[in-house]
């Protein structure tokens, strides 16, 4: 069987160095196969987060040869296997062990995100009625699994350190899906604008390259978010609008 | 507990470590010989073996043919099943399109029996190259205009995975499926109401509880255990908390308990957890599996009695930070432990029920019928099997099924 080198990195808390793992490999695996071949042979220590296997948890988030991929859904044919394979733990969020980094800020950033708010029901049975169009608008953010890899390769999080200021690609995403969602009433754009920093992102689309359900998060979900808090906010014109109908009423 | 199982589509957390720790605790276990294997798992490449190929799939349309072409579903319907069963390809195909009339496809039938049909094709030689069948969903277009799209909008998740996984466009090609090790029906016997176990406090809900997925749970029933029986058990064991104060641990079993699960780190270069794990995983895929018979199951008790002697001297090395092979040391206690009830509890149910399947005893048994069994760990630390009759069920709930029917 050939055999291919994992460099992996290896330490806590943010200390630690690459080492190298030669490993057997064998048609159709992908690079999680290979962590786990290394694991339960070479090193029985070495800390992964994984569960699915199938790319539907996205648990397994890492940093394959520098780039931020799910190890499950990495086949090893789509990986140059003359020279080392690099494996690292996402690089935006605190070092744990080894291959697992702490995503607890996410958690904490989607609590203040406003919930989703339905209007009253359409219909005296308590259901609704809606146009399919609307629906499919925001059927492609719903895919998201929240593997954090956008937030890992956005640099306003990962070079800048701007948690503070800024929720990220998975969280505006979030946010387009309730703002565009045919049902909700709820008002997110002053949060938007100040509380979860949209202005920050310039479009570099970083993000909507590494995501691995494909969902367009820059076109999709921040564009159209920003252009609503451009015309709530900074367009001459609406506000003028919004004056001549506040005087009518 | 299915992590005992090679094959299967479970996560590693399934190591059995519920029903293990709640048998230690004094409760009883029930129905363990009742382990599901659902029919259709990915069986290439060898890295994704087991993953889920959903029964949407054969919701949609799908169907399961052998290396001949052959929709083998159609050769073997169970005569309790035969008048819910399509008579023809036409019809089955007219169900899964939401035709009230029509009678579903045969590879609609219990997970079990779909499991074994899949077997036996494999067993006889029809099998597909990789040793499973055909998932065909691609034929529907034959049947519908924008086949492919309409394929990819109902079953995005599988197209995906197969595209990704195994470079297959399943609009255009069939998949090769074969049963996968998927849910545990067994588990601790609870009451119904409350979800508590024998042992006062002790509650269990889901997969670590029996009795409600009887020896076959159907398609989408796990949800709505969850959903009912785990708001349950939460309510009342929060109730059960608020009454009750706690119990006084024992500062010696404590410590004892503590130098156990830390021993591994002290034993050098020993045995290899993940290989004892491995080793087990052959034991209960090759001898506890979807068809089961006396000799083989004994054979699987020798090979788990050594495999315990391993288990004792495994170490590890690291600390106790995110350490999955110490994990795996701490797990094989829990799905040893669980491997030998499942055997047990096979050997002494002699007949064919549910997901259940015995090659010398392969009819159902009205004996049998009535009564579950249950182990209980004795004094003497020994498994003590018993056959507990089912208890009678309440009238208004008969009367329901006999309106449903």
């Amino acid at each position: 069987m050939p055999a291919a080198t994992f460099r992996i990195w290896r330490g806590e808390k943010g200390q630690g160095q690459f080492r190298d793992y030669t490993a057997e490999i064998s048609s159709g695996m992908v690079v999680l196969d290979v962590v786990h071949q290394i694991q339960a042979e070479q090193a029985g220590d070495l800390a992964v987060r994984w569960n699915c296997k199938a790319g539907k948890c996205g648990s397994c988030s890492a940093e394959i040869n520098g780039m931020p991929k799910l190890m499950c859904m990495t086949r090893l044919n789509t990986l140059a296997l003359d020279k080392p394979v690099t494996v690292e733990p996402m690089k935006a969020f605190p070092h744990v062990k080894d291959l697992v980094t702490d995503v607890s800020w996410n958690y904490t950033v989607k609590q203040r995100i406003p919930k989703f708010t339905p209007r009253p029901p359409d219909a005296s049975d308590g259901t609704w009625r809606v146009a399919q169009e609307d629906v499919e608008r925001v059927q492609e953010f719903r895919k998201c699994i929240e593997c954090y890899l956008c937030q890992d390769v956005c640099h306003v999080l990962r070079e800048h350190h701007m948690q503070e200021q800024f929720i990220g690609p998975r969280f505006l995403v979030h946010v387009a899906a309730l703002e565009m969602h045919p049902l909700d009433v709820g008002d997110r754009l002053q949060d938007l604008r100040t509380q979860f920093g949209i202005g920050l992102c310039n479009i570099t689309k970083c993000c909507t390259k590494v995501c691995p359900e494909g969902i367009t998060i820059t076109d999709n979900a921040i564009i159209p978010l920003k252009e609503r808090v451009v015309d709530r906010f900074f367009d001459p014109l609406s506000k003028l609008f919004r004056v001549f109908r506040r005087q009518r009423t | 507990m299915v992590g005992a199982y090679k094959i299967t589509s479970n996560s590693w957390e399934y190591t059995g470590d519920g029903h293990s720790l709640a048998y230690d605790a004094g409760a009883a276990l029930m129905d363990m010989e009742f382990v599901q294997f659902h029919p259709t798992g990915m069986i290439w490449p060898p890295s994704v073996r087991g993953i889920l190929v959903t029964e949407g799939v054969r919701g949609e349309g799908g169907v399961l043919r052998n290396r001949n072409g052959e929709r083998f579903m159609f050769k073997d319907i169970p005569p309790l099943y035969a008048n819910q069963t399509a008579d023809s390809e036409e019809e089955g195909w007219r169900y899964t399109q939401g035709d009230k009339d029509a009678k579903r496809p045969p590879e609609l039938l219990t997970r079990d029996h779909v499991a074994r049909c899949i077997r036996r094709e494999v067993r006889e030689g029809r099998g597909s190259p990789h040793g499973g069948v055909f998932l065909d969903i691609a034929w529907i277009n034959e049947k519908i205009a924008n086949a492919a799209e309409h394929i990819k909008k109902k079953l995005p998740s599988m197209y995906h995975q197969f595209k990704q996984l195994a470079d297959i466009d399943i609009t255009r090609e069939p998949m090769e499926v074969g049963p996968t090790t998927h849910y545990m029906m067994g588990g601790v016997r609870v009451d119904a109401d409350s979800q508590m176990s024998d042992v006062p406090g002790l509650f269990a809900a889901g997969e670590c509880a029996a009795g409600l997925h009887g020896a076959n749970r159907l398609g989408g029933n796990s949800l709505s255990d969850l959903l009912v029986f785990g708001q349950r058990a939460g309510e009342y064991a929060a109730n059960f908390a608020k009454e009750h104060s706690l119990c006084n641990v024992d500062n010696g079993e404590l410590k004892s308990t503590e130098t156990r699960a830390l021993q591994p780190f002290e034993r050098k270069n020993s045995e290899n957890p993940y290989a004892v794990q491995h080793k087990l995983q052959d034991v209960m895929q090759d001898l506890v599996g979807i068809v089961r018979q006396e000799q083989e199951m004994l054979q699987a008790l020798d090979r788990i009695r050594e495999l315990k002697t391993a288990s004792e001297r495994v170490s590890v090395e690291g600390n106790r930070e995110y350490n999955a092979g110490w994990h795996t040391a701490l797990d094989l206690y829990h799905l040893l432990t669980v491997s030998e009830i499942v055997t047990r509890a096979a050997l002494e149910r002699k007949e064919s029920r549910g997901a259940h399947f015995r090659d010398d005893f392969s009819e159902k048994n009205n004996q049998f019928g009535a009564f579950n069994i249950v182990v209980r760990k004795g004094a003497d630390g020994s498994m003590q099997f018993s056959r507990e009759p089912i208890p009678p069920m309440r009238l208004d709930l008969q009367q329901i099924i006999e309106e449903m029917k």
